[in-house]
């Protein structure tokens, strides 16, 4: 069984994110950038499904600039077996990258599509969802374990005030919850090696599939911040003012 | 033109956030109907119907629907969506799960938590886990969007709007449900609780975690919640998580216990009445946005506090 994971090339998680001074959008120039965190829940989960037996073959696609080359080596290093840079300058938004992303199952054929419940840019959480809508595809998002028995994939998934356990016939997509699984760490003989291993690219322009944003950023602005208050010395002086100030009844 | 309202429901009551998702579909000033799929929800169906502000309740009901699959409610959707222009519902796991596939099959974008819907099918929506707003236009036909709840208010009760069953499509048949565990709590519903204290990991433990917070929680009726931190070190469970990637709550008092206060955590709280935060550090960011904050040992002050709640 083959497994396909996308990824997606984001700002470092520990990046503060800064606006351009005209607020036209997010300056990002320069910034360090690595691999959606949840994106790398997914790699690990199919890479340990492959070495549990379950799947045979573990490719990552990125669709993005040729810089995408580095998350792609990172998912390699890890021990993906293939990559696919789909490349394209163009800010392709979450339904242009199902779009995408279904071409590529289209000729990889992949009995199982794992990606990160959501980028940690622009916190959409779409992509899993519509890649599976237009493949016809039974989707598992939010995952927390999964497991493949047989035709089915047994997927349990973190949903408000609980879990909840569902059994997907393949072929699926799952996107990955953080507590998935820890991503191993990469090892450095494994980063030089991965440097050598190939990168196929395709022109995201041949699929002839229509990337144009269908949402127009206006502007990006600072969220109003919520101001800090006081300092109390002690618990009485706590409880007194939240009684005398706030009227509440403690 | 027409809204729709996708209801999230447990089986037994419609979740309030429904309210709320009333009140920013009357920003379009058009005739709202809201969709109730599930088995045997007539009496939820009857809920909706009593909501102000609804024109109509459309009532899907069929056994394949009891579980809400995401694959079968976004084929209801599809039965109907000719009709509509807007397609809404309250940001949730429900609705994360079922709209995106929604919005792909009728070949439009999804806004994702929609912070503020102003003119012209434009929205503000939060980025990079809440530290970034960005205003978006949408070019659609069709308008997909979830809304943030806790930034709209919940509309009252009191319409009586017409129930419509609708023609069930056939079960998608791919996914199939096999379990869940809910939480089981004494305590009050985390989204719709009136006080909330969240843990930290500065708690150190789950025992510690429910030594120290439930007498609290039991005096104050509040719901417990946790940070990230907390839950990934496995001191309390996934979903009782407070932030960006957790439950959004907005109660009228907060108590952040041992909470450092990252951007992934506050986005999840900033809309609450009053914050308190108690914290040993007393450059910890979370006392940026506390109204009262206290720099004390957790494990001294909340005791205290306990004892000193009548």
């Amino acid at each position: 069984m083959k497994i396909l994971v996308a990824v997606k090339r984001v700002v470092d998680y520990n990046i503060k994110v800064r606006i351009k001074a005209d607020g036209s959008d997010v300056d990002i120039a320069g910034v360090k950038m690595g691999i959606n965190p949840f994106d790398e829940n997914a790699i690990e989960e199919a890479l340990r499904l492959k070495e549990k037996g379950s799947a045979s073959e573990v490719v990552v696609v990125s669709i993005g600039s040729a810089a995408n080359q580095d998350v792609l080596r990172h998912a390699l290093a890890m021990g993906a077996d293939r990559a696919i840079l789909l490349e394209t300058d163009a800010n392709v938004q979450p339904l242009g990258v199902a779009k995408l992303l279904k071409a590529m199952i289209e000729r990889e054929q992949p009995q199982l599509i794992m990606l990160g419940k959501q980028a940690i840019d622009d916190d959409a959480g779409q992509a899993g969802q519509m890649l599976a809508a237009l493949l016809d595809y039974p989707q598992g998002t939010f995952a927390s374990t999964v497991q493949i028995e047989d035709d089915e994939i047994v997927v349990t998934r973190e949903v408000d005030g609980g879990t909840e356990t569902l059994a997907l016939t393949l072929p699926a997509v799952i996107t990955a919850d953080l507590r998935l699984n820890e991503p191993r760490f990469v090892k450095l003989p494994n980063l030089m090696m991965a440097r050598k291993k190939p990168i196929e690219t395709i022109n995201a322009s041949e699929f002839g599939i229509d990337l144009k944003p269908r949402l127009n950023l206006l502007k990006v602005s600072e969220p109003p911040a919520r101001k800090a208050g006081i300092k109390v010395g002690s618990v009485e002086e706590l409880i007194n003012k939240l009684r005398a100030h706030e009227g509440m009844q403690l | 033109m027409t809204i729709l309202i996708l209801a999230e429901h447990d089986g037994q009551q419609l979740s309030p956030a429904v309210q709320q998702a009333v009140t920013a579909a009357q920003l379009w000033n058009a005739p709202t109907h809201v969709l109730v799929a599930g088995q045997g929800t007539e009496s939820i169906a009857k809920q909706a119907a009593s909501l102000a502000g609804v024109e109509k309740v459309i009532h899907a009901n069929a056994a394949h629907l009891a579980h809400a699959l995401a694959e079968d409610i976004a084929k209801v959707i599809l039965t109907i969506s000719a009709e509509y222009q807007v397609i809404l519902a309250a940001h949730s796991s429900f609705s994360r799960n079922v709209l995106p596939r929604v919005a792909a099959l009728l070949d439009v974008a999804m806004i994702s938590d929609v912070l503020e819907i102003t003119a012209d099918n434009t929205y503000v929506r939060s980025i990079y886990a809440g530290n970034i707003l960005t205003t978006v236009q949408s070019s659609d036909a069709v308008q997909v969007l979830t809304i943030h709840s806790s930034n709209f208010s919940a509309t009252d009760l009191g319409g009586t709007s017409e129930i419509v069953n609708i023609e069930t499509p056939a079960a998608f048949g791919k996914s199939r449900w096999l379990s869940e565990v809910r939480s089981q709590s004494d305590r009050p519903a985390l989204s719709s609780a009136k006080v909330v204290i969240s843990g930290g990991r500065s708690l150190g433990s789950a025992e510690k975690f429910e030594q120290v917070l439930s007498p609290l929680a039991t005096k104050l009726g509040a719901a417990l919640g946790a940070t990230r931190a907390a839950v990934d070190a496995g001191f309390a469970p996934n979903d009782i998580q407070v932030g960006q990637t957790g439950i959004v709550v907005a109660p009228e008092l907060y108590i952040a216990v041992g909470v450092s206060g990252a951007v992934q955590h506050t986005y999840g709280m900033k809309d609450s009445r009053i914050v308190v935060a108690i914290n040993q550090d007393p450059d910890a960011p979370i006392f940026q946005v506390a109204d009262y904050g206290l720099v004390a040992d957790l494990f001294i002050a909340i005791p205290a506090l306990t004892a000193a709640i009548q």
